[in-house]
């Protein structure tokens, strides 16, 4: 009975800790508050530098978007959150739809981020780009035989082909944007093929993609470029595997974003305007290349040695928003073709 | 060692209730503490005000259907897991004597402290085309094709069935060795035969313990999201996070996981249903051992020891494998922060946990009537629904409470309820009552009505009773209630994703985090921290009820029980 009486005594003690805590920390003027769907160890080194320049603390809480934005809708004008920050143009549109996000309007923003990789109303801002790009095995693929995202669907790929689950966010933008590009119809085809010419189940992460590639499991894929770099920086630069921009003669490479919002009902919206100009600048913007091997959203910002290396590319310039709009009717074509 | 009373009693749950005055009080709390606990629960009812129709009728076009099979089968298969090794590893260590026993009987909780995502994506590291394994089998005989592909439906059962056979384990080890060797040997001695003892008289007396670990590994099967996740495996699960991250539908969601919660209800039901009105209460005989010799010995020894290694002692050393080689760099000062968070969590969670079930299952035993039953079934159902979907709910409910506190009285700042520890334990509390309750009530139901009858007797209020009797009695059910709790709360994922407040992120936070990028490697790292720390209560908790059937029930039950019936008799 001791025992339980302890653990009482201490979880009262720390209960009364935390409430002390939670009312400490309410409504600080220097204090940002961030819901973020990007990972804490590619959020907190930025983070930390704000804070050295500015003084200005930033805090911060991590989920998946849609916990987040759940939680916002939720919270409604008695958030504590200032800024929204959330990977992928779908989840960025969605919060926009879901009125969450407050329209601002920055020269600087608007300087440091391409039109299409913002919203047109200024409630979300890409801070990163991503690209979302063929992958192949240097072993049993001459480079020759690849040329677009399409392509893939040619029975020359049957049983050569691994792909990432359907439900991660970054296919569905993938194929948001083909519906975009091509419609419905012809794009069911395409990923009708794809399905068709899979090695293999899909697997859950980017990877588990290319190490099946690497394994022999499979010869193609389609994967983030930053997931390539990780592996590459884990496994040598001698993997034999290497990168494709696809889609060079036509509308270019699928990117995508990460991004930024401040909230409707932000208790700081000064602030967080200032990390989130803060975020497009140089030195942020070079960061971002640094933590992620992504993109800078910034046009003058030069990419990182690694990323440099991997060549350059057309992007493809459709405004990133077109991945949210579409979202449920690519999510609802993939169900229908079979693709898990 | 058989007292006045016979070893077995049968008795109808009402004649053993004590009613009388003062004893109502008890009903109002259990339905007040239901009516706490239904709330979220009642949110998620409250989506089907909202019908959408076209993703409904896409989902039942497309994969519903599926998703309805793979959620069947996953049951099926786990359910028959989990009793194939839970039951006859209990019976193993709690009856027979064989070579490492004494090891095992401890050991073969181990595989509780394991996270399904976890060994979800250790097994896949290791036995997938990729892995270790399919490529030594390429390297030795040019092809691994004929090897059974992880990713599949049998690998997920696999993978459940491992993780989630300690709670059929535990609750039938217990009861088999309550049942003491005495009852085999009269078994024996009225000319059966050793299997058929076991199938007549020794598991269906253990049938409500084994009832109620499946269904804890089922539920908890049910409403898994993290390892059908790094599978690939679609259940109705998925579905619910598919409409919620797909369709950015939550309504949709909830009306999913409202039909899942009924699915649960039902069951649960049913179950209760067919084991009927039985009740057993029962004595500790000693007696002796069965010792198996020669083959047998080793098959037993070899059979704990296979599970054992398969369920634990190699996803440990592939986990640490990839911590040396590739995550032990991301060690730090934090990870030390991040420990004592997830303990601490664990803690509370499982004393406001514990506490609750105890007042649930004490007043379902002084006042069984319709409503207070009902009341405490109710409260148990929150273990069926995912995990996100709680959470969800629960903020929901606490953030209305904010923005009515804003609004009435102008307190707070906002989010200062829905933000805070109350609100994560809260819903840790309304996610593993069911844990809680299990051990809890259990142990109620194992108290010989003729004690509490004795105490009153005696004079003995009721708040006396529950001090100076009951408690003392429940004291090992207690705490092995709360040591589950701890490292289901320690492990849990989605509610304190949604719900911790600032700072507050724990090792599970962290493996999201990676995991969720495919870092497995170095999710590794926090991966085993966690394992290590679950292991901590783990073990208290096995060497509990090892001590059990010794101290409490031949040693604390029988002494009162000793006790009271002399005083009674005077």
């Amino acid at each position: 009975m001791r025992v339980l009486l302890i653990v009482g005594l201490v979880a009262a003690a720390v209960l009364g800790v935390s409430f002390w805590a939670s009312q400490q920390s309410g409504g600080q003027g220097d204090e940002i508050i961030v819901y973020s769907a990007r990972q804490e160890h590619l959020i907190k080194p930025l983070f930390d530098r704000f804070t050295e320049e500015t003084g200005m603390r930033v805090r911060y809480v991590t989920d998946d978007a849609g916990p987040l934005l759940q939680r916002l809708r939720a919270e409604g004008a008695n958030t504590r959150a200032d800024m929204l920050m959330t990977v992928d143009a779908g989840n960025l549109w969605q919060a926009a739809e879901q009125d969450v996000l407050a329209s601002i309007e920055s020269d600087t923003l608007e300087r440091n981020v391409p039109a299409n990789l913002r919203d047109p109303d200024g409630r979300w801002f890409g801070l990163s780009v991503r690209a979302r790009t063929i992958v192949y095995s240097t072993e049993r693929v001459d480079p020759e035989d690849l040329s677009t995202y399409e392509a893939l669907a040619d029975d020359q790929w049957d049983g050569r082909l691994c792909l990432r689950t359907s439900k991660k966010v970054y296919n569905q933008s993938l194929v948001a944007t083909m519906i975009a590009r091509h419609g419905e119809e012809l794009t069911e085809e395409i990923v009708s093929g794809w399905v068709d010419n899979l090695a293999t189940q899909p697997f859950s992460n980017d990877t588990a993609v290319m190490e099946a590639i690497v394994a022999g499991q499979c010869d193609v894929g389609i994967v983030n470029t930053y997931y390539f770099g990780r592996l590459q920086e884990r496994d040598g630069d001698e993997t034999p595997l290497a990168l494709f921009w696809p889609n060079q003669d036509a509308e270019g490479v699928h990117v995508n974003v990460s991004g930024a919002g401040i909230t409707r009902h932000a208790s700081n919206p000064e602030a967080a305007l200032q990390l989130l100009e803060w975020l497009s600048e140089q030195e942020a913007q070079e960061m971002f290349g640094a933590l992620n091997m992504e993109y800078p959203v910034r046009p003058e910002t030069e990419w990182t040695e690694r990323v440099r290396g991997w060549g350059e590319f057309q992007g493809d310039d459709i405004d990133v928003s077109e991945a949210g709009r579409r979202q449920v009717d690519a999510v609802m074509l993939m169900d229908r073709v079979g693709y898990r | 060692m058989a007292t006045p009373e016979a070893d077995i009693r049968w008795m109808s749950p009402t004649a053993g209730s004590t009613r009388g005055g003062g004893t109502g009080g008890w009903r109002w709390l259990a339905v007040a503490i239901a009516a706490i606990i239904l709330a979220p629960i009642l949110i998620t009812l409250l989506s089907w005000l909202q019908p959408d129709q076209a993703i409904w009728e896409h989902l039942s076009q497309t994969v519903l259907t599926r998703l309805i099979g793979n959620t069947v089968f996953l049951i099926v298969g786990v359910a028959a897991l989990v009793l194939l090794l839970g039951v006859s590893l209990a019976w193993l260590t709690a009856v027979c004597e064989f070579p490492g026993r004494r090891v095992f009987d401890w050991a073969l909780m181990l595989p509780l402290a394991v996270p399904a995502y976890v060994l979800a994506f250790t097994f896949i590291g290791i036995l997938d085309y990729s892995g270790p394994v399919q490529g030594s089998l390429r390297d030795w005989f040019g092809s691994s094709d004929w090897f059974p592909p992880i990713r599949s439906p049998g690998g997920v059962v696999l993978v459940m069935g491992l993780v989630l056979y300690p709670y059929v384990y535990m609750l039938a080890r217990t009861a088999f060795m309550a049942q003491g060797p005495t009852l085999m040997e009269a078994a024996r001695i009225a000319g059966m035969g050793p299997w058929r003892a076991f199938f007549r008289v020794a598991l269906p007396m253990a049938r409500p313990a084994i009832a109620a670990g499946t269904a804890l590994a089922l539920m908890e099967a049910l409403a898994d999201f993290g390892a059908v996740a790094v599978f690939n495996y679609d259940t109705f699960t998925t579905a619910i996070y598919k409409a919620w991250y797909g369709f950015f539908s939550i309504e949709v969601a909830a009306q999913l996981a409202s039909l899942l919660l009924l699915f649960v209800a039902v069951a649960l039901f049913t179950e209760r249903y067919t084991r009927g009105r039985a009740r057993f209460f029962q004595v500790a005989g000693s007696g002796h051992r069965i010792v198996l010799r020669g083959t047998r010995a080793w098959l037993a020894t070899g059979f704990a020891g296979g599970v054992l290694a398969v369920a634990f002692l190699i996803p440990l050393f592939q986990l640490v494998w990839w911590v040396i080689w590739h995550s032990i760099g991301d060690l730090d000062a934090r990870y030390l922060n991040l420990l004592l968070r997830t303990v601490g969590l664990g803690l509370m969670a499982a004393f406001i946990t514990v506490s609750v079930a105890l007042v649930l299952a004490y007043a379902k035993r002084i006042q069984p009537d319709w409503l207070t039953r009902r009341a405490v079934a109710a409260s148990t159902l929150g273990y069926a629904l995912p995990g996100s979907v709680l959470a969800v709910a629960v903020m929901l409910v606490f953030t209305w409470l904010d923005n009515a506190m804003v609004s009435l009285f102008g307190l707070g700042g906002g989010g200062w309820l829905a933000g805070s520890l109350v609100a994560l334990l809260l819903a840790y509390s309304i996610r593993f009552m069911a844990v809680a309750f299990s051990s809890v009530d259990a142990a109620v139901e194992q108290i010989r009505p003729s004690i509490p009858e004795a105490a009153r007797c005696l004079g003995a209020g009721q708040g006396r009773l529950l001090r100076e009797v009951y408690l003392p009695m429940l004291r090992p059910g207690l705490f092995a209630g709360a040591l589950l709790v701890c490292v289901d709360v320690m492990k849990e994922m989605p509610a304190t994703l949604l719900m911790r407040p600032f700072g507050w992120d724990t090792l599970a936070v962290r493996i999201f985090e990676l995991t969720s990028e495919g870092e497995w490697e170095r999710a590794a790292l926090p991966a085993v921290t966690l394992v290590l720390v679950g292991l901590l209560p783990v073990i208290f908790l096995v060497r509990r009820s090892a001590q059990q059937p010794r101290r409490s029930s031949r040693g604390t039950v029988q002494a009162t029980a000793g006790r009271d019936l002399r005083l009674g008799g005077a």
